[in-house]
């Protein structure tokens, strides 16, 4: 695993709200799988460490629950975004999007810093 | 606003936790499936497709875990769970909760409704506005220090002082109301106009007095208690604008006062009337002293530099009228007036709860002491697996919670049934002179009172153990027979709670005993009367029908004749007082002595002939009055012992002159000489008192005394009857026996009172302490039944275990005593002003206390000690 990153604190939710805007209800799993693949495989995540995560969103009501069935008939446990849910990750992903361009600005060597 | 959302729904986790753990595991075991479907899919055995799903996950436990702490409150959880531990380990206990739970009720009852009782009189403000800024006026003479004032007197100080932005006056008397059934005396007050607006008061309904409506020639205006309007107009609005006949007068209603109003000083008035000057004899006359003043302080001055202002006044006025010579001047607080007298009583009862209370905490101190002892190995069990220091002690703050909130709810409870209790026991006499307390109740304040004990005691109860059992050798508790060793370290610590519990008991048991014995002194007090088998009631003739002194005097006449007919009335007689209660005074002068307008003052009342031979009261020389002493002949008097010793020094009075210092008053020749009566307070030195002929001067309000061989409370309502026979529109009242009369007077009941509830108290104390030894040794000899088995099979006697354990025990109580009574004579200092007739360092009675403690408490420990000297040796070995 040594060649792959740990997720980095408080992206997490970011990843989950993101993930589950763009692939609709999902559970648990496959948002963990989605999230490692849209990584690209460079994410190393434990599963295990989603549920809390999960849990605090689902409290402050950013997503809300359901139990559903899977495409193969399993039944799971299914997480939607909320209205508040969207908003907060259209807040959260332009927060993000200003910081890496501050820390892009910093990193990547331009012209115009003299 | 999410946040709150998040822990709001980590509040209510707390209740739901366990269906939510249930739905989790079930969340994760299905997205554990899935993960293995895909793994099967992509070609995994099953076993590989398990095994690398779980790796996966990273830990299915810690996951759970962490939804656990997120999803509830973890450190309310513990709590949660803490107390539902403590709940069990109490209810598997019954035998150490209850005791514990009901000793600390005890306590908590007994000082809970004892500090209602102070905060209803002490400490929750009177209902005026600004009550600190409230004084009473009074005036001072030798032997009188709050006298009444006269009217021309108080028109004086009002105008000469410059210390009250104002100033009123008041009486509390009593008018004769016109029913519909006849008539019936009710208590009533007169007031000068302003004395609602000075005491901040204004009436619930209608209006209070305008400024001229007590002028002599203004209509006659009353205002109603609240108690009144309810009761004899329902509290119909339209009661406003009626007219009531008070002594005859029609008053018109103006008003209704406040339900929540009391005025202690005047009792408990129906009536409050403006007060015409033009309505009473006495208000013109400097001389005449009948009200009581009240006045509201300026800003700024306090009640000493009104006193003294006062006083000057009073010095001018003594310079420039011959009535006012020997008169000063006295202000006084209105909160000192109104509850200065049980004030002492109260802080006493106070105390006396309080030493109930720690008591009752040692009690339970020593218990759970006992309790966290034998749990040592159980703490270094939980220890020994990982539990942490901190969350050992939590454990013992939780048990000392629980603990004290079932004691706090009993305590409260109980405290409440108390409360009432005492109210009802209190009388209806009594509460007139005490109405602050129709404001007793568990208000804020009290349970202000009661949290803070509760939460001392939690303290007390969580701290001590733990730090007991949780001392560095914890571990040393899982070590086999450590328990000599703990046993050694408790027992010097429990001992020193048991003597402190003795020590307590002593001082209150000493306590009561004070009371006790005073309160036996007052009754016993030289009364100079047989008071058992008298029957006494109090009656007021119209104006209308008996204005005159002849007609008075047929009146009396006309009643003692047809009650002397009564079954069983042995002798009758009137007197215009009744003994024990006080009363006028007069100014004397004695023939033939010098005489400076001194003001020679005593006692005087109105008596008929059979009046002594009714109390049987000595005649100590001369004779009785006869029914020939009437206003046809010259007047005569009889003087007590005290006026004989004071005004007729080193001669015989018989046959002397005396006559009232006014210079119109006729001679009068003193006939007899009685031994002194108790005409006053019970606990106040006797005054010189001299007696008249009522058949000379009669009045149409007196007393009927009536000596009766059969039983004398149930005369009293034929007495009245007998009485309305003769004219129903006499108004009879008051009526009671003599005894009642002297048990229902203030000194009688205060000291009555104080004398019970500190006996309860010492009561309860004593049986607290003896019940603490007897847990000290009990404990004791179970720790040491190793040792006595062994001494037993080494040859020892019964006889010398038994002394063993006593000895013990008697070294704790000879400890407990000595500090008792050492505490005793000084907390006795405290009692000294409640106290009639007893020291206080009464030899005697510290005696009786040391005996009755060393008693109980050699009966506690007898009962181990024979526990011990049973032992059967081999038992005692074996069970090692």
């Amino acid at each position: 695993m040594s060649d792959k990153t740990d997720v980095w604190q408080g992206t997490l939710a970011l990843m989950v709200l993101k993930t589950i805007e763009t692939m609709g209800p999902l559970h648990g799993y496959g948002i963990a799988r989605r999230i490692e693949q849209t990584s690209g495989n460079l994410l190393s995540l434990n599963y295990g460490t989603l549920y809390p995560a999960l849990l605090k969103l689902e409290q402050e009501g950013s997503i809300a629950s359901e139990w559903g069935v899977s495409e193969n008939n399993r039944k799971a446990k299914f997480y939607k975004l909320t209205r508040s849910g969207r908003r907060q990750l259209a807040k959260e992903a332009r927060d993000w999007q200003q910081a890496t361009a501050i820390l892009a600005r910093f990193i990547t060597p331009s012209g115009d810093a003299a | 606003m999410k946040r709150l959302r998040a822990w709001l729904i980590r509040l209510a986790g707390l209740v739901t936790g366990a269906r939510q753990d249930r739905e989790l595991a079930d969340e994760i075991e299905a997205n554990l499936q899935l993960h293995i479907d895909d793994n099967l899919r992509s070609g995994m055995l099953p076993e590989q497709a398990r095994r690398e799903a779980i790796l996966k996950f990273g830990g299915v436990e810690p996951a759970k875990e962490a939804c656990r702490d997120r999803r509830t409150v973890p450190l309310v959880e513990n709590l949660l769970r803490d107390g539902r531990f403590a709940i069990r380990q109490l209810r598997k206990n019954p035998g150490f909760t209850c005791t514990a739970v009901l000793v600390l009720g005890l306590g908590l009852c007994a000082s809970v409704a004892i500090f209602a009782f102070v905060d209803a009189t002490l400490i929750k403000p009177l209902p005026y506005r600004d009550p600190a800024g409230l004084v009473g006026l009074f005036e001072t003479v030798q032997f009188c220090p709050r006298c009444p004032l006269s009217y021309p007197d108080y028109l004086d100080w009002k105008r000469l002082n410059t210390v009250f932005s104002a100033a009123d006056a008041f009486e509390a008397s009593g008018f004769t109301l016109r029913t519909a059934a006849g008539a019936e005396m009710v208590g009533g007050t007169l007031v000068t106009a302003g004395f609602f607006k000075t005491l901040g008061v204004a009436p619930a309904l209608g209006r209070d007095f305008r400024a001229s409506e007590d002028a002599p020639a203004a209509p006659r205006t009353v205002l109603l208690s609240y108690a009144a309007w309810q009761k004899r107009y329902a509290g119909n609005a339209a009661v406003l604008g009626q007219t009531v006949t008070l002594n005859g007068d029609s008053n018109i209603i103006i008003g209704v006062l406040p339900r929540g109003f009391h005025f202690a000083a005047a009792g408990e008035p129906e009536f409050w009337t403006a007060l015409h000057t033009s309505s009473n004899s006495c208000y013109p006359q400097r001389g005449c002293h009948s009200l009581h003043g009240l006045a509201r302080l300026r800003d700024g001055v306090s009640v000493r530099t009104a006193d003294a202002n006062i006083k000057l006044i009073a010095g001018e006025l003594e310079k420039q009228y011959s009535s006012n010579r020997g008169q000063g001047g006295s202000v006084i607080s209105l909160t000192e007036l109104e509850v200065g007298r049980i004030r002492p009583i109260l802080i006493v009862l106070l105390c006396g709860a309080g030493l109930l209370l720690l008591i009752a905490c040692v009690n339970v101190t020593s218990l759970v002491l006992v309790r966290a002892e034998s749990r040592r190995r159980e703490m270094a069990v939980r220890s020994a697996l990982g539990g942490s220091r901190a969350r050992l002690a939590g454990q013992f703050v939780t048990e000392g919670v629980v603990l004290v909130a079932a004691s706090a709810a009993i305590g409260l409870v109980s405290a409440r049934w108390l409360m009432r209790l005492l109210i009802s026991l209190i009388g209806a006499d009594q509460m007139a002179g005490m109405p602050f307390l129709y404001g007793l109740g568990l208000n804020f304040r009290v349970l202000a009172f009661a949290a803070a004990v509760s939460i001392g005691a939690a303290a007390l109860f969580s701290i001590t153990p733990a730090w007991r059992s949780l001392s560095p050798d914890l571990r040393e508790g899982l070590a086999e027979g450590s328990r000599g060793s703990a046993g050694t370290t408790w027992r010097r610590f429990g001992a020193n709670l048991v003597v402190l519990e003795l020590a307590i008991a002593v001082v209150l048991l000493a306590g009561a005993g004070l009371l006790g014995k005073s309160f036996y002194r007052l009754l016993h007090v030289d009364m100079g009367m047989q008071p058992d088998h008298l029957a006494t009631l109090r009656i007021a003739a119209p104006d209308s029908t008996h204005g005159n002194n002849a007609k008075v005097v047929a009146l009396a006449r006309d009643v003692m004749s047809r009650v002397a007919s009564l079954p069983g009335v042995e002798s009758v007689a009137v007197s215009t007082l009744l003994p024990v209660i006080g009363g006028n005074t007069m100014w004397i002068r004695v023939a033939g002595h010098p005489f400076h307008g001194e003001h020679n003052e005593v006692g005087y009342r109105e008596v008929s002939s059979g009046y002594f031979t009714t109390l049987r009261t000595k005649l100590l020389r001369g004779r009785y009055f006869t029914e020939a002493d009437d206003a046809s002949r010259p007047p005569v008097v009889i003087i007590d012992r005290a006026l004989a010793e004071k005004y007729f020094p080193g001669e015989d009075p018989i046959g002397k002159q005396m006559s009232y210092s006014g210079a119109t008053s006729p001679r009068m020749q003193v006939v007899g000489i009685v031994e002194d009566i108790k005409e006053g307070a019970l606990d106040e030195a006797t005054w010189p008192t001299l007696y008249v002929a009522f058949n000379q001067d009669p009045d149409d309000h007196f007393a009927l005394v009536v000596r009766t061989s059969k039983g004398e409370q149930a005369l009293l309502p034929t007495l009245a009857a007998t009485i309305h026979r003769i004219d129903p529109g006499i108004s009879t009242f008051d009526q009671r026996t003599m005894t009642d009369r002297i048990n229902n007077t203030t000194a009688a009941y205060l000291h009555r009172c104080s004398a019970w509830l500190v006996g309860g108290f010492a009561f309860l104390a004593l049986l607290l302490g003896a019940a603490g030894l007897y847990g000290v040794i009990a404990y004791s000899v179970s720790r040491r039944t190793r040792e006595i088995g062994v001494r037993m099979a080494l040859g020892a006697q019964r006889g010398r275990v038994y002394r063993l354990i006593l000895r013990e025990a008697g070294w704790l109580i000879a400890a407990g005593i000595a500090i008792g009574l050492a505490c005793s004579v000084a907390a006795a200092t405290l009692l000294r002003g409640l106290l009639f007739g007893v020291r206080s360092a009464d030899p005697e009675i510290l005696a009786a206390v040391a005996g009755v403690l060393g008693v109980a408490a050699l009966l506690a420990s007898y009962i181990p000690a024979r526990r011990a000297a049973s032992v059967n040796p081999v038992d005692a070995l074996r069970a090692e």
